[in-house]
Parts: structure tokens; sequence; C-alpha cells
């Protein structure tokens, strides 16, 4: 018996991912699909002589994690569409104040209370613009346990990496379906610690002024270096500045720092790409259908391949166009109304290629939904 | 050290009004944090947005400026991952009551230990004068301009129903029993509430008559009195000034580490 591998939700294998990038510090309110997060949360933490908080809200939820981060602990919070909309605030805090965290969100059917218990992709653009002001952010997607684990880990390491939150968009079904899961043994999959200043006590330190390769040491609250932490656009020392020329630098950084590392950032993987003339490109639970429409028509020696996104922002519009080129058909795959479609369509010569397959009626979308789109692609009717 | 050795000099002068009461109350609780003999490290001052949470700037601790009304809840999470440091949170009233007002009931619930300082001058001062849960009834604002309907909580009475195990009010007329009170609140291990009346001569004064810095801090001298006092029998309407709670409760950090031991089955 092998204690390693594990039968579980999506939802636990993102907890065990987030013990293992060192998660030290939890704070959340239980919201569906998303509760068993905090629930599993609450059993392993203390375990592990480390601290779970269930807050009063999602607003509190979000800043606690900000808080504790500055203690140099990591931190995360998970929630669903109705909660990621009160987290906005404090998201947007966390990019602007450059405080390292990760929030998971299971997405459900919108907008509003909309369908707590069905699945949806539907949050894709309010992860990229709930924010207001101008901003950079990364958002990664997973559609199977092992992927949840390691790109929960992924979360983490680019929140620590680049210094800012960090989104992992699950869905329902990934959140709660129950699959295999093998938990990596130590070291398999890299963990970035939280890179610390090595300015010694009594010299200057500067919490805002970026390294050359762009990265910003911290020093944590109750150390030596004591230095403000502030929304406002603020100047190295993290004091309040409406100078232009700070102000134009600091949004810039903000930006750059991720637009200028996407390549670190993006992750993919792909199926039966070298010769598709049919591309399906899909993410979360619905590359799951994704794929197996490319396999089936395969058989049939249908020349089909899926890109599957793992991460969705900073998009990859390289990416895409490149493995698009030769592609006749373009067919995005996903539970909304073309969120993802909008952006390839924008990624890719002749737009008018690229066709969304999708649902957004609260039901899964099967193989069986794709198809029917494919048929009329290609002229067979349904 | 003198006070002065607890301030970011270089980014003085502050951004308060002439006559602003928010300066008498940086004054007394950093006397109160000198006379405790308290290191700068330990100290990490939370703020929200207002004039009031500006103080957070101006001294030398780890200081963390945040959202407005959210101060308690990024505290939580400084107290609650490193609870060895000292938490102050300085708010104004609209931030810590309005905006704020579901933060402090849960935070005073919890009985985490901080010091959550209500700097209460009755006014939105930094949009420019509109009236806050704190301004009471029949007063003017610019919101407000055919008198106030809203009636006023009572900081003291809100602060002692949530839970908060040290409860507190004075004003800056009062300054040194302002900085004795910040002392046993901050050395109290629970979460404390000090309300601390202030003037805001720019709008509220204004708006309401009040005259200018120095009449309303004899406002404040005239129409308070300390708790129990024999003037508060002969005129119910004073406000009680002093320590109106100040109890041993399980501090909340101290209660999660009886958690860790539950699951841990005492093996941490």
């Amino acid at each position: 018996m092998n204690d390693n591998i594990k039968f579980v939700q999506g939802n636990e294998a993102c907890v065990e991912a987030a013990l293992y990038a060192g998660l030290e510090f939890y704070a959340g309110y239980p919201i569906t699909p998303s509760t068993e997060i905090a629930e599993h949360m609450a059993v392993r933490l203390p375990k592990l002589g480390r601290r779970f908080i269930q807050m009063e809200d999602e607003i509190s939820s979000i800043c606690a994690i900000v808080g504790a981060s500055l203690t140099g602990h990591k931190a995360m919070t998970a929630t669903s569409g109705p909660g990621f909309s009160l987290m906005q605030e404090g998201l947007g805090y966390a990019i602007m104040a450059e405080i390292p965290c990760v929030i998971v969100n299971v997405m459900r059917g919108g907008p509003s209370t909309g369908l707590p218990t069905s699945p949806s992709q539907s949050d894709v653009y309010q992860a990229r613009w709930g924010v207001h002001g101008d901003h950079a952010i990364i958002a990664l997607t997973a559609s199977n346990h092992q992927d949840v684990f390691e790109m929960t880990v992924h979360a983490f390491n680019m929140a620590e990496t680049y210094r800012t939150p960090v989104i992992l968009l699950l869905d329902e079904v990934i959140g709660h379906m129950r699959e295999r899961l093998e938990i990596p043994g130590p070291e398999a999959i890299p963990v970035v610690d939280r890179l610390r200043t090595s300015v010694r006590a009594g010299i200057d330190y500067h919490p805002y002024l970026p390294r050359e390769d762009g990265r910003l040491p911290m020093s944590d609250f109750g150390s030596e270096h004591r230095y403000n932490v502030t929304g406002l656009a603020h100047d190295m020392w993290g004091f309040p500045s409406s100078n232009p020329g700070v102000v134009h630098g600091l949004l810039r950084h903000l930006t750059d720092k991720i637009k200028n590392n996407v390549g670190n950032i993006t992750r993919h993987k792909e199926y039966y790409l070298e010769d598709a003339r049919t591309v399906l490109i899909s993410y979360g639970s619905s590359a799951r259908s994704a794929l197996h429409v490319v396999e089936h028509q395969r058989a049939r020696g249908e020349r089909l391949g899926l890109l599957e996104l793992q991460s969705l922002w900073p998009f990859p519009y390289g990416l895409v166009e490149e493995k698009c080129a030769y592609a006749r058909n373009i067919i995005v795959v996903e539970m909304n109304m073309g969120q993802i479609t909008r952006a390839v369509k924008r990624a890719v010569k002749d737009p008018e290629r690229v066709v969304l397959a999708n649902r957004i009626d609260g039901v899964f979308i099967t193989p069986t939904d794709i198809k029917n789109i494919l048929r009329l692609i290609q002229g067979k009717g349904v | 050290m003198a006070v002065k050795d607890y301030i970011r000099e270089r980014f003085f002068p502050h951004m308060w009004c002439p006559g602003c009461g928010h300066g008498i109350v940086l004054n007394s609780l950093l006397r109160g944090v000198e006379q405790l003999g308290m290191s700068k490290n330990e100290i990490v001052m939370v703020s929200g947005i207002g004039c009031s949470s500006r103080i957070s700037g101006y001294v030398d601790f780890h200081s963390l400026h945040t959202l407005h009304g959210r101060a308690l809840a990024f505290a939580t999470g400084v107290k609650m991952s490193k609870p060895e440091l000292n938490v102050i949170v300085p708010m104004g009233d609209g931030d810590a009551l309005a905006i704020g007002g579901n933060h402090f009931i849960h935070a005073a619930r919890r009985n985490i230990a901080m010091t959550a300082i209500v700097m209460n001058n009755r006014i939105y001062g930094m949009t420019g004068g509109q009236y806050s849960p704190l301004s009471g009834y029949g007063t003017a604002a610019t919101t407000a301009p055919y008198a106030n309907i809203d009636h006023d909580f009572d900081v003291v009475q809100l602060a002692k129903a949530a839970g908060a195990s040290f409860v507190a009010r004075t004003t800056t007329f009062h300054a040194r029993q302002m900085t004795d009170i910040l002392k046993s609140a901050i050395v109290h291990d629970g979460f404390s509430v000090v309300e601390i009346l202030t003037q805001c001569p720019t709008y509220f004064g204004r708006k309401n008559k009040m005259g200018g810095a120095a009449e309303m801090m004899e406002w404040f001298r005239d129409n308070t009195t300390p708790i129990g006092s024999k003037a508060k029998q002969e005129n119910p309407d004073l406000i009680e000034r002093g320590i109106f709670v100040q109890e041993e409760k399980q501090e909340y950090c101290a209660e999660y580490e009886n958690v860790i031991k539950r699951a841990t089955g005492g093996r941490s």
C-alpha cells in the first residue's frame, strides 16, 4: 500500500499541493464548490503546526492572507464566483503592493449566485480584468488532479518569483470529481522559496526597488527592516507618491515583470498537433472532453489535435499562433460564451477559422457536444 | 529614546490640516510606546484609508496602509501568522464602523490581541465632510445639508457587545489620559478598543459651527466626564471617559495553539 497514492477530489489535490509548496497560512469563507479546500485545510494545517482561520467574508479572507504573507509566510485563500467578485479589491491591493499569495477560484455558473453546484468556466475574464486599473495578472488552470497538484505548486512558485498574487482557476468538475492522485516525492517538483533581502540591519532597504533581474527581495514584518506598504502609488521606500515619473515607473514595472516573463509563466500540453488540420484548444475540465474527441476521431483517420492551455493569463499569443499556423479549423472548447475564443482570435492569422464549441447551461460539455459542432463545421450536419 | 526616534522624519511635514486632532493622537501614542520601552521591530501598525489612516506612514514601525475599512482583516493575518508581533490598528470612524463595521465586530468577537484605535472626528474628512456613522442625529455635513437623520453608534457599547475584552474612551483634550489608556490597551492580551474623540475643525467644526480647534477641544473638556462621576449622575448627557472593560479572556492566537495541540495529539 503506497500512502502517496490517493483517490481524492480535485479540491483535496489542491490542498495537498499547497502544503507541498510550503503553505503556512490559509484564510477563507465557505462557498460552493470550493468549500472542501477550506475543510481539508482546517484538518491538515494545525496537524503541521500551521494556521487556518475562517474569516467573516471573502473580503477579509484575501486581506488576511496578504497580512500573513508580509510576515514571511506562504498564504492562500479559495473561493468561487461571488466570493471572487468580493476579492477583487484585495486582489488589486496585492498586485499594487506586490505581495505574493495564491487565490483559488473553483468556477461555478454566474452571474450572481448563478449555479452554485454546476460547472462553468465563465470567470476567465474576471480573473484578467476584475481589478480596476491597468495591471497584469497570472492565472493558471488544470484538467486533472495530477495537474491540479503541479499547477498549484507552480502558482506558489510564480507568486514568490514575481512578488504577485496568482489566480488558480479550477472548475466545479475538477474540484468535486474524484480520481487518482500520486503525491510526488520531496523535491520532485521544485519549490521556490521567498527571496529575502541581503541588506543588513542599519542600511537603507528599498522594498520596491527591483534588482537587475526584475525581482524584489522582501523583508519579513518583525525583522530588522521597517518599511511602509500601501495600496497608493508609491516610491521605492513604499511611501505614497504622485510624482508622475514614479507613478509611470511603478505601473510599467507591475505589468512588465509579467509581460517580459511570459515564457517562464506559461504552461501548456499538446496532443497530435504535428499534422493536425483541425486544432482544438481547451483548458480545465473541458479539455478532458476535447481530448476524448481528438483520440476518437484520430482512430477514424481524421487529423485532429489538441492544444491544452494550463495558463490562461498572460495569454500565450505566440504559442497559439505557432500551433495554429497550419490548421484549417480551430475549435475552442470552453464552458462560457467565448472568453478564451476571443483571445485565440486575436492570436491567429485569419480569425474566421476560429469557432467556439461551448455549453453555458450548467451541464458539463461532453465529447458528443463537441462532435456535433465538428460535424457542422465539416458540413456534415448534426 | 525620544519620541522623535519613533517617527519617519523623511515623510514630514504631515498632511493633516492645521488644528486637526490626529497629531495629538500620534504624539500620545508614541509617548505610550516609549514609556512601555517597546522595540520598534516588534510593532506593526495596520491602518485603512482616510485622514486617520495616514498615521501609519509617519511612525517608524512596520507599517501597512491598507484598504478602506479592511485594516482589522489585514491585521488578523499579520497577528495570526506571527503572534509575537504587537499590532496597533488606528482607524477613522467611517473606516472602522461603516465600511469596516463587519470586520470590527468579528475581530472583537474573536478577541484577537491587537489595539483598535477609533479616531472619532464624526466626519469623512479626506473626501471633504460627509456624515459618518458617528456624526449623530441632527448634525450637518455636505451629504446632510438638511440635517442628518442617521443615528450614531455608541462605540463603547458596540465593542462591549461584540466581545472586546478591553474597551476605553478618551479625547484629544485629555492627552495624558490618552497615553495611559493606550499603554493599558497595548499591553492587554486580547482585543482592545480605544475610542478617541478628535477634532476636525476643517469640516465637522465648520459645518456644525463648533468653532476652531481650541473651541472643539474645550467642548471635549466640558462635555466629557470620568466614568461613574457625580457629574454624570447630575447630567446624563455627559460622555464618559476612561476604561469601561478590562477583563481576562482567552486570546485567539493562544486559543489556536490549543487547536494545534489537539490536532497533533499533543505532539507539537
